[in-house]
């Protein structure tokens, strides 16, 4: 057993497991971030993104040893901000949300793009989301929300 | 623009973008519920073999081997009226990926190592593997009309092709995933990512032997399904309700992605010989020899077979014609409905072949196609009728102002000798909209409005909300005609235990079908109104007057009451060093009637396009010959990102259909069926309009390298 510790959505935590276990996995069950999804297990899809230090990073390929001390942010926290507001809203406003599972990572995809670049060209945002699958919408409305709410002036 | 059409906060947006929708594998046992147990398939590792022994290792307590022998009811999944696919295999393996067993416990890692050690001995069975040896057919159909022979004994030339479309893979983003939990009263709880809450309903009460009273099925939050999650689930279904039966405990299975890439259905490939008469520079005759690789199984091969069938010629009208149409058995993955549904490989077919005889006869593409368009009035090609009005050459006409076509296929016409080479090409497409035949009528679907005493309304009906916006349209339609707030209509996922069957979610039927069932019940119950009592509307399917009714036998009649219509044009570069090709731009105008709320069919035109285009450009899978499907990871079959197809534009024509609620029709499948055939010719422009001929799909790097050598080897250069 190791014990490892990092912060998850603000708040330390301390966890014991091995090392080696996915934080994908722990994400989801032993804290009960069901946001976090699994759709390919292999880094090539971003339904299970978060953030590590403010990067954007495919949950599934990411060992619990290499967390310890760093600092995680899924959806359950990233939806108490008002960044979250704005992203909500403008994805609202697109009907950019289909079947909604690679939303959550979709949403963090974005906001990370937006810290990076505030005021992001379209060429920009698609880069920036090309890690993160969607089959359902073609993309042209999450381009168009996440464009809406960098005008909202909060990165 | 019709009011309804006027976009709003999707009623499953909340939940989704909070990342708290519950999907089949967020279930959680809190605090003393039974735990849920995970099961896994021990799948067949060979393409036809006899099984003639599992060895299993020791199982921990706690852990179990579930197979053919514990199927209480029957061992065959009923799908529609098919019903030959095994829940466990009978005593021959028939695909790789056919389910053994499946391993049941408490802990995944445990259930996986327990499966790892398992040994099948099997004795080898001759597969067959290719399409072009295969003659089991699952269905046939022949039909035709007028004398095809005759026309082309009589003609100046024939032209004839052969075109091969490959295995399209759905790739929703959530993999299948199914659970069944046994409750206390002795029914069965059955719940997961589906598409068809009372398919699956039919095949766990005929798998355990029971009656419909003691299964229920609820559609869980689904991610995505694209026909993926039409029948496929009733197999899955009906494994963890035969191993949650055995355990008296709820059992999970859901598929990580390699088992989901290449165990679960595909888009049928197919191999379509088209042939056409000419005699004096026009069309005299068309004769359609169309193949689906049913895969292993029939599943639903059938019905996939029966629309590539009746959509044959396309959007167009011949003197005469012959149309064979075959699917046929392989011992590989089976394939089953996918957007399009059997739509897309013969579009493919006709529009390449269009293009083809154009140039043969030195004509344009676009005009050349005027000439043999369907209009009102015309014989469909099973000679029922094309009752409404066909918008085609004004939607040519849109797209050529949305993307300049005629200029720039004249400017790409000329000789290009650069690295970058450009090409335009367009095709068009029709989608019949619901069922084939008369299966609406005939299984007399229906659905229920339930007013509470406080004036809520509650949708009972059993269409999945898969992403394409049914939790929010019906409501919508409801909404609309009570003349009350949305808030105040609501439709929650399906549960067979509690809702009329309203029929598959499938065929495009959903909004155009059962909506127009929704409207009428607003309707009544607007009529009958009284503040404060609980009142309940019930209305079902009645086949419109004008229908022609189909007979399957003689395939003769109405197909599909009406047709969606889509002309998409597509501009690409093709790098003459690498092969790669890029995708310029991509328009597409479709008619799909009246939007019921613009951004999600905005939203269904823009995906379905953009499957389409990764269907011609990217999405290559194929089998080795073993039959092993050789990609089975997101790196090894790939998807369209955000950043491939940047210039992607969808524009609506409405030709409003009177028997859908506000003139709509069906939207989810048109969008994707053409989108190949017109990325096929702008690539063949690109590459120099006369030499090449692309009648493959997906079109590789490596298809466009050879045809650059080709053209090297005929330029008389030394070949690299």
């Amino acid at each position: 057993m190791d014990t490892i510790r990092f912060e998850l959505n603000t708040r330390p935590v301390s966890w014991e497991g091995q090392a080696s276990a996915r934080l994908l996995d722990t994400l989801r069950r032993d804290f009960s971030c069901l946001s976090v999804k699994c759709g390919c297990g292999e880094g090539e899809c971003g339904a299970c993104a978060v953030l590590v230090d403010g990067r954007l990073i495919n949950s599934c390929c990411v060992a619990m040893g290499a967390v310890d001390g760093k600092a995680i942010l899924t959806l359950e926290g990233f939806r108490e901000t008002p960044q979250f507001a704005a992203l909500n809203r403008a994805f609202a406003d697109f009907s950019a949300v289909q079947c909604g599972f690679c939303t959550p990572g979709m949403v963090l995809a974005a906001h990370a793009l937006l810290t990076a670049r505030p005021d992001p060209s379209e060429a920009e945002i698609r880069e920036g989301l090309s890690g993160n699958l969607c089959r359902c919408t073609g993309y042209n409305a999450i381009v168009n929300a996440v464009k809406a709410a960098a005008k909202e002036g909060l990165w | 623009m019709n009011t309804i059409s006027r976009s709003v906060v999707k009623k499953d947006h909340e939940p989704k973008i909070r990342g708290e929708s519950v999907f089949v594998n967020d279930y959680t046992a809190a605090g003393d519920a039974r735990p849920i147990l995970t099961g896994k398939l021990l799948h067949a590792s060979v393409a036809r073999a006899k099984v003639l022994s599992v060895e299993l290792p020791e199982l921990p307590e706690g852990y179990c081997y579930v197979d053919a022998r514990d199927v209480p009811g029957s061992n065959h999944v009923l799908m529609i009226t098919w019903n030959d696919l095994p829940v466990f295999c009978d005593e021959t393996v028939e695909y790789i990926g056919e389910a053994i067993g499946m391993v049941v416990g408490p802990d995944d890692q445990e259930v996986s190592r327990i499966l790892g050690e398992i040994k099948v001995n099997y004795e080898p069975l001759d597969p067959v593997l290719d399409l072009r040896e295969a003659t089991e057919a699952v269905r046939e159909r022949d039909f035709g009309y007028g004398d095809p022979e005759k026309a082309f004994a009589e003609a100046d030339s024939v032209i004839e092709e052969e075109f091969e479309t490959g295995y399209q893979e759905h790739a929703y983003l959530e993999p299948q995933g199914f659970m069944a939990e046994p409750e206390e009263d002795g029914k069965m709880f059955v719940h997961g990512s589906c598409q068809c809450a009372y398919s699956v309903q039919d095949a766990v009460v005929s798998v355990l032997g029971c009656k419909y009273r003691d299964v229920h099925v609820l559609q869980d939050v689904t991610g995505g399904g694209f026909g993926g999650k039409e029948a496929f689930p009733s197999l899955l279904a009906s494994q963890v309700a035969v191993a949650a039966q055995k355990m008296k405990a709820p059992v999970r299975c859901v598929y990580d992605r390699k088992e989901d890439l290449a165990y679960s259905f595909k888009r049928h490939p197919s191999l379509c010989r088209y042939k056409m008469a000419l005699k004096d520079g026009k069309v005299t005759a068309v004769d359609c020899d169309i193949r689906l690789n049913a895969g292993a199984y029939c599943t639903l091969s059938g019905l996939v077979l029966d629309r590539a069938a009746a959509t044959a010629a396309g959007v167009y009208s011949f003197p005469n014609l012959h149309v064979h149409a075959a699917a046929l058995k392989t011992n590989t993955v089976p394939n089953d409905a996918y957007r399009g549904f059997g739509g897309p490989q013969v579009i493919f077919a006709m529009e390449r072949l269009m293009d083809h005889a154009a140039k043969t006869l030195g004509a344009d593409e676009v005009a050349f196609r005027r000439q043999y368009l369907v209009k009102q009035g015309d014989r469909t090609v099973t000679e029922g009728r094309h009752h409404f009005p066909v918008p085609l050459p004004e939607m040519i006409d849109m797209l050529d102002a949305a993307c300049g076509y005629w200029e720039k296929h004249a400017a790409y016409a000329k000789p290009q000798n650069g690295r970058f080479r450009r090409g335009i090409g367009m095709a068009l497409a029709r989608h019949g909209d619901g069922l084939t035949g008369t299966t609406e009528r005939d299984l007399g679907f229906s659905i229920r409005l339930r007013k509470h005493p406080d004036g809520r309304v509650e949708v009972l009906a059993a269409n999945a909300e898969i992403g394409q916006g049914t939790r929010t349209t019906f409501p919508k339609i409801v909404a609309h005609e009570l003349g009350i707030p949305l808030e105040k209509v609501s439709y929650q996922h399906p549960d067979t235990g509690r809702v009329e069957n309203s029929g598959p979610t499938s065929a495009s039927r959903s909004l155009m079908i059962v909506g127009e069932l929704l409207r009428r019940a607003a309707i009544r119950l607007r009529e009958q109104w009284a503040d404060g009592e609980e009142q309940e509307v019930r209305e079902s399917y009645t086949e419109p007057d004008f229908v022609i009714s189909f007979d399957l036998d003689k395939f003769r009649g109405d197909a599909f009451p009406t047709d969606s219509w889509s002309a998409c044009a597509v501009e690409a570069e093709v790098d003459s060093f690498t092969g790669n090709t890029e995708i310029l731009s991509a328009v597409g105008v479709f008619d799909v009637g009246t939007p019921v709320d613009e951004n999600i069919v905005i939203g269904q035109m823009e995906g379905g396009f953009l499957q389409g285009l990764g269907y011609a450009s990217m999405e290559q899978m194929a089998y080795d010959g073993t039959g092993r499907i050789r990609n089975n990871s997101f790196s090894d079959y790939l998807i369209p990102t955000a950043a491939d197809v940047p210039k992607l534009k969808t524009l609506l024509h409405v030709e409003e259909y009177p028997d859908g609620p506000y003139g709509a029709k069906g939207a989810g499948e048109m969008p994707l069926v053409g989108a190949a055939a017109a990325y096929a010719a702008a690539v063949e422009q690109a590459l120099g309009t006369d030499k090449h001929r692309l009648n493959r799909l997906p079109i590789t790097v490596e298809d466009v390298m050879k045809e650059l050598y080709r053209e090297e080897e005929s330029d008389g250069h030394d070949s690299i």
